[in-house]
């Protein structure tokens, strides 16, 4: 009799070890090709890049993380099908993904009927508003974006401004945001022009701008080529008001697509892109310089806040495993909720269960691009 | 109020005259061929993103555009050999799909090669703009304008003065009877997507001083080449440049006088509006009569 | 446009039918989980769509590349019914269907009477036309994000979970196919077949060309509206992607792939091409290189699209002496 009951044992601990085993399944689903492959290239590098160094340091809980990704191109359609791939065949334990609003959105019934922690990389209010059980974001909400802009727009007397904004799902997003929350900061919309995807000029509607009396600003709402664009033109035509763009174009290549004509632009960002310049004290200045080291040192390219908030994504999704000590979706997910002060790349997060964005304005810091470069705006 | 008229003039007439470009591959591809080669964006895109290449690994600007030009001339006559001379009997439908794989084929061979970046190139003479009564003008833009010209010249004078160019007009109006009269229809279509090629990579070059190019640039410059090569009656030469013309001025003086938002409605629109009333397009005859 | 294979005759047709049914019963056994089910679905639902543009471009020759236009306005149509006005799903459906035949009948009037690529451009000029509004009127659609739509269901029952809509799509499949083998070897469809051969020589018999086409792009723009609805309601959201005109091209590969003129080449021409994406991701960034390769590569070596070649190659084996 005693031999059975060393024999189930053992069989037990043998189970046990194969369990500790298994690695720590982390689905994604990025737009890495597609229209929004500007978000979704340095994320999946970003995910890529933290998983193997995470397994190289041991692991999570003695487990190895394997990262299975797929492509979604920007398609809401894509997007579900993937993550329910993700569910159902791969059988993730959770998903850090959806570069982009519209893929979140469509995946979101599939996650709450899932019961699997998802985390977002995507940008609309819409996400977390209202808040939904399984789903949080990592990327400041566009509504904060205009929040942010509106405030230092306020601070230099300005209070009529035009909006120029391209086709693209974050593009009209922002718009509607920013034209909500406007009138509370004080600040008139007296222009709306917008272009389409893949357009090659704008001095048409700039010119329209441009034409309507006592704008003090502009604000393009976009991301891609569309600003680059819009600031060539915006220069060629000598507009002399300032030009304000998204945190959609906060990245290197929009300097160097734009060139001179950037000088001047502010945007609202995290802080970083301008990591090397942060006073020693600030709070955020040792995480955001190591990723921008490990990122840049790896992929020998100019870091972009996009790939940051996968970064944040990933590492709060570590930090909940850790916490909630397994795999378990429900303890996980509690876990995700009660981060606090979790430093990250575009600040500090601090989820609960009414806030599943879990940033604040102050992370995201008012910068101006003065000589090529990015610098804390005065 | 002219003043603004002419900035939409100004913006107008460059972009029209890259899609006046696209719209020429179109149109004698189709006329070699009668196949609609979606592929022709890409060439545009494989111009800018070759030309983009070389800058950056430190090329001088003319070196780089010309190698460029000269690769995606390389990849449309590979395009043809490989695959639509193995496709000869096939519909013309077929022919369609197989340059719309063609099409899916380079644009993921660009993101490998390349990068899924956006990149620029440097104007050819430099920025700063030029001020034309109360409306500004990149001086890229006259560049785009001038050598729209000069092909069109230079283009002009392939097919009416060179024997290479007359065949290919004489494979246009009828295959069975240039054959007969000893013309290679393959080299005429080998010819064909090689000078469409040289004719997109062209327009890449120039157009992304001015807004850039990506790995998937192709995807709408194609598009509204080939409804303007549509417009102005497919086939021909002429035809083209004015529908390339006239649909970038259409956009440009839609979204300044009407709704920058329905811009693209606007132009389609007006495109189906002349379809149904001018089925040869603006410039289009019967097909008996057309000359490049 | 080449001329249609020689159509089956009808003994063949049921024979495929039956097949075809089977194919969609048994299928279950071999899907392990909901994944799975999703992408039989969505092959299920392409393939509605496919075959009503099969009609349309294989046997009445039209070319439309601008259908996902009809499917995007079914879909729209559908969820805003039910959401933003409050029908009950199964009428806003049938509202929404029935509104974009009358569309379909009003712009097909005049623009039918345009040839090959004037047509084609016609058709994919509205297409465009469709993306924009609908991705532009974010006050009813949401705009380039899309919105939510809710599920199908009458009063208090909802079709949810992805076994039930495999059935429905699995019998609305076979249903559109049989309706389809049907107008084929009907008068009407010998109609359409007469037209595309040759318009001039259709009308010299009597075949009134004008009403002809019209009710062939009628009839495939209300079944690429009805896919369209159900996508909505299945998957609970719809983005103007769905109205694109790359989700058109899409739309007119599969519809070639599979092989113009057969019935069962949409199906297949459908499955493939939905199937394939899938597939393919193991390649990770060389999916794209590989779909186009393989688009290519299939239409080079089978020009008339996959069926007709493999029913040839069938019968070339079925004569060999034994």
């Amino acid at each position: 009799m005693k031999h059975r009951a060393w024999f189930a044992a053992a069989l037990l601990a043998a189970a046990a070890a194969v369990q500790a085993q298994e690695p720590i399944r982390i689905g994604s689903f990025l737009s890495v090709t597609g229209p929004a492959a500007f978000l979704g290239d340095p994320e999946q590098k970003t995910l890529e890049l933290y998983v193997e160094k995470l397994n190289a340091a041991g692991g999570v809980l003695g487990r190895k993380l394997e990262l299975v990704a797929y492509d979604s191109a920007g398609d809401a359609e894509k997007a579900r099908t993937f993550a329910k791939r993700l569910i159902e065949q791969d059988k993730v334990d959770l998903i850090v993904g959806g570069s982009t609003t519209g893929e979140t959105m469509a995946v979101v019934p599939l996650i709450e009927q899932a019961g699997i922690p998802f985390i977002s990389l995507a940008g609309a209010v819409v996400i977390v508003e209202p808040v939904k059980k399984w789903v949080f974001k990592t990327p400041h909400s566009d509504r904060q974006a205009c929040e942010r802009i509106f405030v230092d727009m306020k601070a230099r007397g300005t209070t009529r401004i035009a909006l120029i904004s391209g086709a693209g799902g974050f593009d009209k997003s922002m718009r509607a945001q920013c034209m909500q929350v406007a009138k509370a900061h004080g600040i008139e919309i007296v222009a709306d022009e917008s272009y389409g995807a893949g357009d090659t000029d704008m001095t048409a509607q700039l010119s329209k701008i441009k034409g309507t009396p006592g704008v003090q600003a502009v604000l393009n709402c976009g991301f891609g080529q569309g600003p680059a664009i819009v600031t060539k033109n915006y220069k060629q035509l000598g507009i002399a008001a300032p030009l304000y763009q998204s945190h959609g174009v906060a990245s290197k290549g929009y300097i160097q697509l734009a060139g001179d004509a950037a000088e001047g632009v502010r945007l609202p960002a995290a802080a970083l892109l301008v990591a090397e310049a942060l006073p020693d004290s600030d709070p955020q200045k040792k995480v955001v310089l190591g990723y921008k080291r490990d990122y840049e040192s790896r992929y020998k390219s100019d870091v972009s806040t996009f790939g940051g908030h996968a970064y944040d994504g990933l590492m709060i999704a570590v930090e909940a495993l850790k916490k909630a000590g397994g795999t378990d979706k429900a303890k996980v997910r509690d876990a995700i909720e009660s981060v606090r002060g979790f430093m990250g790349t575009a600040g500090a997060f601090n989820y609960s269960p009414t806030d599943h964005v879990g940033l604040d304005v102050a992370g995201f810091r008012m910068l101006e691009i003065r000589k090529g470069d990015w610098t804390l705006a005065r | 109020m002219s003043a603004q008229f002419l900035q939409f003039l100004l913006t107008g007439l460059t972009v029209g005259a890259i899609y006046a470009l696209v719209a020429l591959g179109f149109a004698i591809i189709y006329n070699a061929s009668h196949v609609l080669n979606f592929a022709q964006g890409e060439f545009v895109m494989i111009g800018g993103m070759a030309a983009a290449g070389f800058v950056e690994a430190g090329l001088p600007l003319p070196l780089a555009a010309l190698l460029a030009v000269g690769g995606a001339m390389l990849v449309g006559l590979a395009l043809e050999k490989l695959a639509i001379e193995p496709a000869r009997g096939a519909s013309v439908v077929t022919l369609i799909i197989i340059t719309i794989g063609a099409s899916i084929l380079l644009r993921g061979l660009a993101s490998l090669l390349w990068d899924k970046k956006i990149h620029s190139l440097p104007a050819f003479s430099g920025e700063a703009p030029l001020k034309l009564g109360g409306a500004t003008l990149l001086p890229q833009t006259l560049w785009v304008l001038g050598a729209t010209l000069v092909t069109v010249a230079l283009l002009w004078w392939f097919f009416n003065r060179t024997l290479t160019g007359k065949a290919i007009l004489a494979v246009s109006h009828n295959r069975l009877a240039a054959q007969l009269m000893g013309i290679s229809v393959r080299r005429v279509l080998l010819v064909s997507f090689g000078l469409s090629a040289a004719l997109g990579a062209l327009a890449g070059v120039l157009i992304a001083p001015i807004s850039f190019t990506s790995w998937d640039v192709g995807v709408m410059l194609g598009l509204k080449g080939f409804a303007a090569a549509i417009l102005g009656g497919m086939g021909s030469g002429p035809g083209a440049i004015i529908g390339g013309l006239a649909l970038g001025l259409i956009e440009s003086l839609g979204a300044g006088y009407l709704s920058s938002a329905y811009k693209d409605v606007f132009a389609f629109v007006i495109i189906l509006a002349a379809l149904i009333f001018l089925p040869d397009g603006l410039a289009g005859r019967r097909r008996a009569t057309e000359r490049v | 446009m080449a001329s249609p294979a020689a159509a089956a005759p009808p003994s063949a047709s049921r024979k495929g039918l039956v097949a075809l049914a089977a194919a969609v019963a048994l299928l279950p056994l071999a899907l392990p989980n909901n994944y799975t089910y999703e992408v039989a679905i969505l092959v299920g639902l392409n393939a509605i769509v496919c075959v009503g543009l099969n009609l349309l471009i294989g046997y009445a020759g039209q070319i439309s590349l601008g259908h996902a236009g009809f499917f995007g306005l079914g879909a729209y149509g559908s969820a805003i019914l039910a959401a933003r006005y409050g029908w009950p799903t199964p009428a806003s459906l049938a509202a929404s269907v029935a509104a974009v035949s009358l569309l379909a009948w009003a712009i097909g009037r005049p623009v039918l009477r345009l040839r090959g690529h004037a047509l084609a451009m016609a058709t994919l000029g509205l297409g465009i036309i469709v993306s924009v509004v609908i991705a532009t009127e974010d006050r009813y659609t949401g705009g380039p994000d899309g919105m939510s739509v809710p599920p199908l269901g009458i009063a208090g029952y909802a079709l949810a979970g992805e076994r039930a809509w495999y059935w429905v799509v699995g019998v609305l499949l076979v249903a559109t196919v049989w309706l389809a083998q049907n107008l084929i070897d009907s008068p009407r469809g010998r109609a359409w077949r007469a037209l595309h051969g040759s318009e001039v020589a259709a009308s010299a018999i009597g075949i009134d060309p004008a009403r002809h086409k019209l009710a062939a792009f009628v009839l495939s723009a209300a079944l690429a509206a009805f896919a369209g609805a159900l996508t909505a309601h299945y998957a609970g959201f719809i983005t103007p992607a769905k109205a694109s005109f790359l989700h058109s091209i899409e739309l007119v590969t599969m519809v070639v792939f599979g092989g113009m003129a057969s019935g069962f080449g949409a199906v297949v021409g459908a499955a493939v091409l939905t199937t394939l994406p899938q597939l393919l991701t193991v390649f990770k960034e060389y999916e794209m290189v590989m779909l186009g390769a393989v688009l290519m590569l299939t239409m080079i070596f089978m020009p008339q699209g996959l069926v007709p070649t493999l029913e040839k190659a069938l019968a070339a084996a079925r004569r060999k002496p034994r």
